[in-house]
């Protein structure tokens, strides 16, 4: 008899992986809810708007009372009013960025930490707003103009690294776990023992991982735009090749960790090896760009740098595929190295 | 003729520090049509060896013949005509039973419809539950019905009722007899002595990587020239020799362990009475005494020197 379309092995294996994903509800609530629950969080608590820039803690006093008076009216800041010792500890505990005592013979002092974002701008706006008070006039006439406009703000850089954070997870977990779990339990060397074709079987584990990550995506971007406007500003094709190639090179990556390990604990302790650098180092909630010039080149090689990056391209800045070539080729490497290497020497029991 | 297997001197050394002599020079045929069970104590080399024959692990040297096909050059056809449950194969638990037979079957060009395999190993009721909600025995039949899809010539059981109940391990059986009647070849392994001798049409008893003797059940039992068992217990500090009616009449062979006394007896009736006259002449009393058919437990202590039940560390790295 040949195989139908039904029974073709492919077919069936793709759907004996698909029919236990779904069977199985905290990895559907790891791979779908969790990153949606993180954007809501994160794009809630960094959203931008009407919250106060400043937060500043006045030292009460005739003098501090008639400051706080003009702060508040002023607009912009945030203003606490106590005795010296409870400022100092909000200053701390990082409630407020800077402290204000003004003294009633000699002046205005502010304590504030040279080292913490914010301390310094949060000085010269209390500053500035002393000053002008005190009848300072500016030379030069400015404007503000602030980024609250969809593209900038924290959120439109947040999405494209969580979606990185879905398809290394994904790649990671469904995959590299996945396959592990199978070893343990000797249904890989059970399989060994049937007519059952290998490439069959790595073609299924890595097909049905591209197929459920695309709900994935979709979920997020849909959430994305309808709470935060999110949109990708380079179109969503590019969007839609980028992580097509992203989660093809993580799901590889999964295949390596997942070709020898034995037992849980060692796949365990490889998984975090391979996935604690990225989140620390591909830019995921903050811009890789900050760390040490030294650092960039090994960040930049690894495996969700580039996917990240390159959705950040084409989302914010509108860039077409052609200007993230670059960040392609990287991940193309990667993708045939670790998937090489992986049939290589893999392991059936 | 063709034999179903033929391993023509076998070994395999599983390396390491000091390397472990698995399977030590095993010649074996095995009949098609017949039941052929691997008999021994854990360690034995039993699952290296059926390893081999099946293809998952390579021996490191001699030849295994499978359905008068070669591992090295026909290992798809081998695989195509071979069924195969291993110990301890823990299947997806979230697939139901019909699924589960579904995917084997995918991998074979020809086979049974995985309703015909279900029916084989009777879940017919469970073909919709899934694997986690069933109980040890039927998951083993699970396991034995995706070696079954395949419509294989040959099937493979791996020590197929180790740990389960009585009710599991005769329902078992029952497959396996059933396989059996439709002229196919079975090849099981088993620590159970009771289970080779329903099942088996000979036995290969092994030890320590060798085969101790091979025969029919009957044959190796009839062997022994000692067909009864005879086990008493006698009371008191003092104690006769270890070797204590290896003389008497009809006596083959005595041997005691803990306190216990077995003798290997060719003709129990002559046996028995010079044994209790011998008991009464030392002034001992007999706290019990109890006779049986010798079994192939007794054919492996007459080789191997030893009880099946003194188990042996070490057997797969």
């Amino acid at each position: 008899m040949r195989p139908s379309f039904q029974t073709h092995p492919f077919v069936q294996l793709f759907l004996a992986r698909f029919r236990e994903f779904v069977r199985t509800p905290e990895a559907v609530f790891w791979s779908y809810v969790f990153p949606l629950v993180m954007m809501v969080a994160l794009g809630l608590a960094f959203r931008s708007g009407d919250e106060p820039e400043v937060s500043i803690a006045v030292v009460a006093g005739a003098a501090g009372d008639q400051l706080a008076a003009v702060l508040e009216k002023q607009g912009g800041f945030q203003v606490m009013r106590a005795e010296a010792e409870s400022c100092r500890t909000a200053m701390r505990s990082g409630k407020v960025d800077v402290v204000v005592q003004l003294h009633e013979t000699d002046g205005t002092t502010f304590h504030f930490d040279e080292t913490r974002p914010g301390g310094r701008a949060a000085r010269n706006a209390v500053n500035d707003v002393l000053q002008r008070e005190a009848g300072r006039q500016d030379p030069l006439s400015t404007t503000d103009v602030t980024a609250t406009e969809p593209g900038g703000r924290y959120i439109d850089f947040l999405v494209p690294g969580l979606i990185g954070v879905g398809l290394m997870g994904g790649g990671v977990w469904g995959v590299g776990y996945a396959i592990v779990d199978m070893r343990i339990r000797r249904v890989l060397r059970r399989m060994l023992g049937t007519p059952m074709k290998k490439h069959h079987f790595i073609g299924a584990m890595m097909g049905s991982r591209l197929v459920f990550m695309i709900p994935e995506i979709i979920v997020i971007l849909i959430l994305s735009r309808l709470l935060f406007g999110v949109v990708s500003h380079g179109g969503y094709a590019a969007v839609g090749v980028i992580v097509s190639l992203g989660a093809l090179e993580l799901a590889c990556i999964g295949l390596v960790i997942a070709s020898r390990a034995k037992t849980i604990e060692s796949a365990a302790g490889l998984m975090n090896l391979i996935m604690v650098p990225m989140w620390v180092g591909s830019g995921i909630f903050f811009s890789a760009e900050r760390f040490p010039d030294l650092a960039q080149p090994l960040i930049r090689l690894l495996p969700l740098t580039p996917v990240i990056s390159a959705l950040r391209m084409v989302m914010q800045e509108a860039a077409g595929l052609t200007d993230v070539l670059p960040q392609l080729l990287v991940m193309g490497t990667w993708t045939v190295v670790a998937f090489v290497s992986a049939i290589r020497i893999f392991r059936w029991d | 003729m063709t034999y179903a297997i033929e391993c023509r001197r076998l070994t395999r050394i599983w390396p390491g520090n000091p390397p472990v002599e698995a399977v030590r020079g095993i010649d074996l045929r095995v009949e098609q049509g017949s039941c052929f069970g691997v008999l021994g104590p854990n360690g034995a080399g039993k699952t290296t060896t059926i390893e081999i024959c099946e293809g998952l692990v390579e021996a490191t040297s001699g030849e295994a013949l499978v359905l008068g096909k070669s591992w090295a050059t026909e290992a798809e056809q081998i695989r195509q005509q071979i069924g195969i449950s291993l110990q301890e194969t823990r299947l997806s638990e979230k697939l139901t039973v019909f699924e589960t037979l579904t995917l084997f079957r995918s991998f074979y060009q020809s086979g049974l419809d995985p309703q015909q395999a279900i029916q084989m190993v009777s879940l017919q009721e469970k073909q919709h539950a899934r694997i986690r909600t069933l109980s040890g025995g039927q998951k083993q039949r699970v396991a034995i019905a995706t070696a079954l899809v395949g419509n294989p010539q040959l099937l493979f059981l791996d020590e197929p009722t180790t740990g389960l109940d009585p009710q599991s391990r005769r329902e078992i059986w029952k497959i396996i007899s059933d396989f059996r009647e439709s002229g196919k070849t079975v090849l099981l392994t088993t620590h159970y002595m009771d289970e080779a001798e329903r099942l088996c049409d000979r036995v290969a008893i092994f030890d320590h990587g060798q085969i101790l003797a091979e025969d029919s059940p009957k044959n190796l039992i009839r062997q022994l020239g000692a067909e009864h068992v005879v086990m008493f217990e006698v009371e008191g500090q003092d104690q006769p020799p270890e070797d204590f009616g290896a003389g008497l009449p009809g006596v083959i062979s005595a041997r005691s362990e803990s306190g216990t006394r077995s003798l290997s007896v060719s003709e129990i009736h002559v046996a028995v009475p010079a044994l209790l006259t011998a008991i009464s002449e030392r002034n001992l009393k007999l706290s019990s005494l109890l006779t049986r058919q010798a079994t192939l437990e007794d054919v492996f202590v007459h080789h191997a020197g030893r009880a099946l039940d003194a188990e042996e560390a070490g057997e797969n790295p």
